[in-house]
């Protein structure tokens, strides 16, 4: 098994005509996800790499083509909209990819998810690979691997570099979930934790964290009040100067809060495995796994 | 984006935030003017520079009359301020900000912030102003009132009352409060802040109510909607090298260390940090040159990272996943090249092709030093420094 996405994803790409949106697309295709429509508004009628329909609305998306799941390539300024227009059409889980969205567009997006089904997944994160099932998303594929790891990220290619360690020492992965770097995203690590801890296959979480914010120490808690399944995690910005955004908007130590100090003395106290150094993540989740 | 408080004060008045009668001075002379514009009596002068604790570094001070503020705008143009937020070497002062002198009856706080873990904006006031919030946060925290609230309605009158009546306001200072509080949430949306903190905040003896100082950051990402708010970034408040990579759209953080770093990917660029210091070196920076890592980028990269003198060592750590590890260091070799590159360079790719790419950067008759492994790169740059 795995989680949120497998053979069923059935996926739409907004902004499929733009840039990255076609390359993605294509590489999404290649490693065998089911693209079914892409919508670029304007461009309703012509099709992407002659097989795929484009369509004006994600609406008409879901009832011509039955997609299930989306991913938003388009620029950070029409991010918000299209989120909510996918959300609002029947979409089941959205993933955001773009960076750069206003905070306050994204407070607005969070809530009008709230009271909703659809899962939002970014913005400003890699997507949502579930090994040999499917890609919704702009990681690398070949890294990955089935098998019994889940994984679950605030970043991008500190993602692959962990998910490449676990490859290499033979550790596939059920689902690999980059949640985003940004301040307000849609799914945190308690909404991914639980999701993990539901699924049979998987064995272990590997949970990457970074300064900023309190989500690692909520999750920590979590774990300790609701995870059967060992949770392994490393924490970026051990030497991270206060009140600078280190790259992610979220990233950032303000008011001498969110250090990793702060987050891996809550993690430990809470049973989580921690990896002091990122080259060891994979052989952390080795030894807990023995 | 941080801005200067005369320019905070500027959009909130915009906004009908009350603020004290004042103006920004370049020069003593216009000081001067300024006091004297103000009614001839007692002014205030302030250090403008982008970190708190001005007072207690003496960039806060009382002048009677437009003389006296001439003598102290002159003394405090030109001084290097140092306070707990601007490290040991301090900021140089070239503007000063010229305000009315009030009678202040108390000092209270009002802040916005993101709450992260509700994803809503948070307003908090609280009656222990002109201390550190987090100060009393710490140490008293039922001091501190908080109204969450809804983006759909926006932050409702109820809870301007509360937070106003939870301050022991009344009267005419409570409801210039309420007004107070009300503005200051319509300013914080209409900018696009991302803080916004009037410490203290105070009432005045004839019931007015005004922001005695304000720190208001806004949110990067939305800038592009804010081409007026763009126009007032001060170059002169940050580092040189970091102005230079923001022209290059790299995101570069300068740092204390000797071990130069470039990396693809925010949560690695810390990673890589991390991983020098448990090796037992310093890094001299954080740069993220994106997920692509192009040829340019690399080349920009190098500019930024060997402006810095303390730089001994290049630690480049580039995961190759879309982008091929080989065309990296094709860019790489090319970039080092035109550069003239003469530290020593320590390269670790990994991803697609990361075999194909250690041979083109070992025949390229430069001084690499290829490291088979995350850990490995750490390792060596820390041997490179200590030959």
């Amino acid at each position: 098994m795995s989680i949120l996405v497998d053979k069923n994803t059935r996926l739409v790409v907004q902004g499929i005509t733009g840039g990255e949106g076609s390359f993605h697309s294509r590489q999404m295709i290649e490693y065998g996800t089911s693209v079914v429509a892409g919508v670029t508004p304007g461009k309703g009628g012509q099709t992407f790499d002659e097989k795929i329909p484009v369509f004006n609305t994600v609406e008409e998306a879901v009832k011509k083509q039955g997609a299930n799941t989306a991913i938003v390539f388009v620029p950070p300024a029409f991010a918000a909209d299209a989120v909510i227009e996918a959300a609002a059409s029947g979409i089941k889980l959205v993933v955001c990819i773009a960076e750069g969205i206003p905070t306050l567009d994204m407070v607005k997006v969070f809530h009008f998810f709230k009271n909703r089904p659809t899962r939002l997944i970014g913005p400003n994160c890699p997507g949502i690979i579930s090994p040999g099932k499917a890609k919704v998303g702009i990681m690398p594929g070949f890294i990955h691997q089935p098998g019994s790891v889940g994984v679950v990220s605030r970043s991008g290619t500190l993602t692959y570099e962990a998910v490449h360690q676990l490859t290499e020492l033979g550790l596939g992965q059920t689902t690999c979930i980059g949640i985003g770097g940004d301040p307000v995203i849609g799914t945190n690590f308690v909404d991914a934790l639980v999701l993990f801890e539901q699924d049979p296959d998987t064995k272990a979480v590997v949970m990457i964290g970074e300064i900023g914010g309190s989500a690692e120490e909520e999750a920590a808690q979590f774990v300790k009040e609701n995870m059967s399944k060992p949770v392994i995690s490393f924490i970026a910005g051990q030497t991270a100067p206060p009140g600078r955004r280190m790259g992610h908007a979220g990233a950032i130590i303000a008011g001498g809060k969110g250090t990793a100090a702060e987050k891996i003395a809550a993690l430990k106290q809470c049973g989580v495995h921690i990896s002091e150094s990122p080259a060891e993540i994979g052989a952390t989740v080795a030894k807990v796994l023995k | 984006m941080k801005i200067h408080e005369y320019q905070a004060k500027d959009i909130l008045r915009k906004f009908k935030v009350p603020v004290p009668d004042g103006q920004v001075a370049f020069t003593a002379q216009e000081a001067r003017k300024i006091a004297e514009q103000l009614g001839g009596s007692t002014v205030v002068v302030k250090a403008q520079i982008h970190a708190g604790g001005r007072g207690k570094g003496g960039g806060v001070k009382i002048a009677k009359n437009p003389a006296e503020a001439e003598k102290l705008a002159d003394q405090m143009l030109g001084m290097t301020l140092i306070t707990h937020q601007t490290g040991p070497e301090g900021k140089p002062v070239r503007r000063v900000l010229i305000e009315q002198g009030l009678n202040i009856e108390r000092e209270l706080y009002a802040g916005i912030v993101l709450d992260r873990a509700k994803s809503q904006l948070a307003f908090m006031v609280s009656t222990e102003g002109g201390v550190e919030i987090e100060k009393v946060a710490a140490e008293t925290p039922e001091k501190i009132l908080k109204e969450w609230i809804d983006p759909a309605v926006g932050f409702q009158a109820f809870q301007a009352r509360k937070l106003a009546f939870g301050l022991g306001l009344n009267g005419d200072q409570f409801k210039n409060a309420v007004k107070f509080l009300t503005a200051l949430y319509n300013a914080y949306v209409a900018i696009d802040a991302s803080l916004a903190e009037i410490n203290p905040l105070v009432v005045t003896k004839q019931g007015q109510v005004l922001a005695l100082d304000a720190k208001i950051n806004i949110d990067d990402n939305a800038l592009y909607r804010h081409k007026d708010i763009v126009e007032l970034r001060d170059l002169d408040e940050e580092e040189p090298l970091e102005v230079e990579a923001s022209k290059y759209d790299l995101n570069y953080i300068k740092l204390d260390g000797d071990v130069g770093c470039m990396v693809n990917g925010a949560g690695l660029a810390m990673a890589t940090m991390d991983l020098i210091k448990l090796a037992g070196g310093e890094p001299a920076n954080f740069l993220d040159v994106g997920g692509g890592a192009s040829a340019e980028t690399v080349e920009n990269g190098f500019k930024i990272i060997l402006g810095d003198s303390n730089v001994k060592a290049v630690l480049i750590n580039i995961f190759g996943g879309i982008v091929r590890c080989d065309r990296v260091a094709t860019g790489v070799v090319a970039a080092a090249k035109n550069i003239g590159v003469k530290l020593p360079m320590i390269v670790r790719l990994a991803g697609t092709n990361a075999e194909q790419a250690a041979k083109i950067l070992s025949g390229s008759g430069l001084k690499f030093l290829v490291a088979k492994s995350f850990e490995d790169a750490a390792k060596r740059v820390v041997e490179a420094l200590a030959s």
